[in-house]
């Protein structure tokens, strides 16, 4: 993985004293509450409910254990105990004093981290595959491209007062599984017959209030334009985004109002006059850093299947079940990739404790190269363990209630922090996801199910992105009371889609009894193996609504 | 009574203004005078040198690109300091026409803001009255390395 080298260090170093001084000014009063939330903000830190929350970047989901361990050290030394990773691959601290936060941005700077730009109206985190670098189906990993953009967009100085914020993605595989139409821009980087690497982008997707699958603007653009290009698109969305309404000021609305040829003609001219010598980017700095992404050591002689594993598998069920949903397949033989669930029946979704998170860094110092990754479904993974240590890592991670063997399932729920912590929401959303991993907690069941993905959001700012759930949830405030909007038929890869609205919402305690009749009405109306999502598909809403309403 | 002339951060010291912001209804006077779009492009400030004009953020000088070569100084307001179309404004003024007169920011000018707006092709700023001069100018200090390259404050120097 990447590490800093001593710019990259005297970076995130000054960035802990300018911010310390901005609390310093705020604390003293010289900085007014209106001048220091953009500059908060612009490091993570919002206000919350009953208090501020922090937001640390993890750049494309990686991290080492060393700075899995400092995560553990800041959720025990500033928090109550845990973080709560979220859908852009980062972890909030709920509880944090606004004293304490130059602190905890220093430890963070030990370990390579920081929590830049992981809010405000500016270059968010950079999100990516969580399988790079180990997907069977990839043609070029995008973590050295991924990387060279968290540099790239670091204090641009020309981009850090956008119109709104503005989320990038990255995927090099054939299947896309970074939700690349759904970003302000996606980038799949694939390679042309002659074998070079070129970039497929697409622009103005995204959730929030106004869903929008992205456009395809450029099908090959050619490696050493991915900077100049890039700043491009958001010059012409910085000049001409909408400023007055925040809710028409995503980059997704103008190029709806211009239109996508419009759009791409002003970006393409921009290109012309501004593509400057600096900003080209040369195969020997994608040499350079591709280095850093290097495969570790596998082990050639390592045997794809193990007689312990395949004896354990036989004889017990519960690690036969996580074999079959927590483990996903691995470019190299006898390697997989483990995917560590935060959907404990008992847990809010993406939660996890400082003695979690440290003996998952042990665990992956063991087993899995001493590297961890968040994944935009609020779990964590092992990228690569040698398929002989599968059973020793599952009885690892089973001690520390990691090995919930749902991924993939209803109950693999993405879900909001919702109205028990953020002043956006209307409405509760994690008390939901609790009743609905009540509900449906037998594993033959949700197994039966198969694929669902469910999503929830507290408010219409889409965080939980329910519009891109098999089964949507959304929480509504009607007159003081939560309501549910249960929408059907979204999807996030290949094939996104947003779902519809099945009809009026559900009061609180009728959301599981209606999820429970729709799942009911799938399991009558499916054809022989077809998933949930397919099945609203060919059917359209009308049989599940007659179900879902019919009590 | 005469006023104090006003102080303000130009290529990272503290001076004395030598330029005028003039009102649209108010007569030019002598000297350095900085007048808004709609009066130069009438007409009203023709022969009058060194002139300088006020965009507003939705004003993109590129569009008078062919008349740029009468101005000294171009400057840019900032209604609140979030608003960032002047900083892109700016890197296209010395990246694309090459100017090389002064680039100034009017307005919501902040400390937090500057170095920005320096490394876009600012070097002029009219910093809010009621902050310090002297506390704005530590701003320049608090980084000492960047990502990017910034856009050279004269081509010249570039």
């Amino acid at each position: 993985m990447y590490r800093y080298n001593a710019l990259d260090q005297r970076i995130v170093d000054e960035r802990v004293g300018q911010f310390r001084d901005q609390v310093r000014r705020r604390l003293s009063g010289e900085l007014s509450e209106d001048e220091f939330r953009p500059l908060r903000l612009m490091n993570g830190l919002y206000y919350q409910r009953h208090a501020y929350m922090l937001r640390v970047a993890i750049p494309y989901g990686v991290l080492s254990t060393a700075q899995v361990r400092m995560l553990a050290h800041i959720a025990r030394t500033f928090d109550r105990g845990y973080g709560h990773f979220t859908t852009r691959q980062n972890i909030q601290y709920n509880w944090p004093e606004l004293e304490a936060v130059p602190d905890i941005l220093a430890c963070l700077a030990q370990v390579q981290m920081h929590a830049i730009q992981t809010s405000g109206n500016c270059v968010r985190n950079i999100s990516a595959d969580h399988l790079a670098g180990v997907a069977r189906d990839e043609a070029v990993d995008p973590r050295p491209y991924c990387e060279i953009m968290r540099q790239w967009s670091t204090f641009h100085p020309e981009f850090s007062y956008l119109p709104r914020k503005f989320k990038l993605a990255f995927t090099g595989a054939t299947t896309d599984r970074a939700a690349i139409k759904l970003h302000d821009i996606g980038y799949r980087a694939l390679r042309s017959p002659e074998g070079e690497v070129g970039f497929q982008v697409w622009v103005g997707g995204g959730m929030g209030r106004t869903p929008v699958v992205g456009e395809l603007l450029h099908p090959f653009l050619p490696e050493r334009d991915l900077l100049s290009f890039t700043e491009s698109i958001l010059r012409v969305y910085n000049e001409l985004g909408d400023r007055k309404d925040k809710y028409k000021a995503r980059i997704k609305i103008l190029v709806r109002r211009l239109g996508v040829a419009e759009f791409r003609r002003l970006v393409d001219e921009d290109h012309a006059a501004t593509r400057t010598p600096e900003l080209v980017l040369t195969p020997e700095r994608v040499a350079a850093m591709a280095a850093h992404f290097a495969p570790p050591a596998f082990d050639p002689e390592a045997p794809a299947h193990d007689a312990l594993v395949d004896e354990k598998a036989s004889e017990d069920a519960a690690f036969r079940a996580w074999l079959g949903h927590n483990v996903a397949p691995h470019k190299v033989p006898g390697y997989h990739a483990v995917i560590v669930s935060l959907k404990a029946p008992d847990v809010p979704p993406g939660d996890v404790t400082d003695a979690q998170l440290e003996a998952l860094a042990d665990i992956a110092d063991d087993h899995a190269f001493g590297e961890v990754r968040s994944l935009h479904t609020q779990n964590l993974l092992l990228a690569s363990v040698a398929s002989r240590d599968l059973y020793a890592v599952w009885q690892r991670l089973r001690l520390v209630k990691l090995a919930t063997p749902n991924v993939d399932t209803l109950t693999d729920q993405i879900c909001c922090p919702g109205f028990d912590f953020c002043s956006l929401a209307n409405a509760a959303s994690i008390p939901v996801a609790q009743e609905i991993a009540e509900a449906f907690d037998d594993l033959d069941h949700l197994y039966d199910l198969g694929e669902i993905k469910l999503k929830i959001s507290g408010c219409i700012n889409a965080c939980g992105h329910h519009h891109v759930g098999h089964i949507g949830i959304l929480g509504i405030d009607k007159r003081g009371a939560d309501f549910y909007q249960v929408m059907l038929g979204g999807a996030e890869g290949d094939d996104a889609s947003l779902g519809r609205i099945l009809g009026p919402a559900f009061a609180r305690e009728a959301v599981v009894p209606a999820i429970g009749r729709i799942l009911a009405a799938y399991v009558d109306l499916r054809a022989d193996g077809e998933r949930f999502l397919d099945t609203v598909r060919r059917l359209g809403l009308q049989p599940f609504k007659e179900r879902a309403y019919a009590h | 009574m005469p006023t104090e002339p006003r102080r303000l951060i130009v290529d990272r010291q503290i001076v004395e203004d030598a330029w005028t912001h003039v009102a649209d209804d108010a007569p030019l006077p002598a000297g350095p005078a900085i007048v808004s779009r709609e009066r130069w492009l009438a007409g009203d400030a023709a022969g009058h040198a060194p002139l300088g004009v006020l965009y507003q953020p939705d004003e993109d000088p590129l569009a008078d690109v062919d008349r740029l070569g009468e101005l000294a100084l171009i400057a840019f307001a900032f209604p609140a300091f979030s608003d960032g179309r002047p900083l892109s404004r700016a890197r296209k003024l010395r990246q694309i026409v090459g100017f090389t007169g002064q680039i100034r920011a009017v307005g919501d000018v902040l400390r937090d803001q500057i170095l920005y707006m320096w490394r876009c092709g600012f070097d002029a700023f009219e910093v809010r009255a009621d902050k310090s001069l002297e506390d704005a100018l530590a701003a320049f200090a608090e980084f000492s390395v960047d990502y990017q390259a910034s856009t050279p404050r004269r081509l010249s120097e570039g």
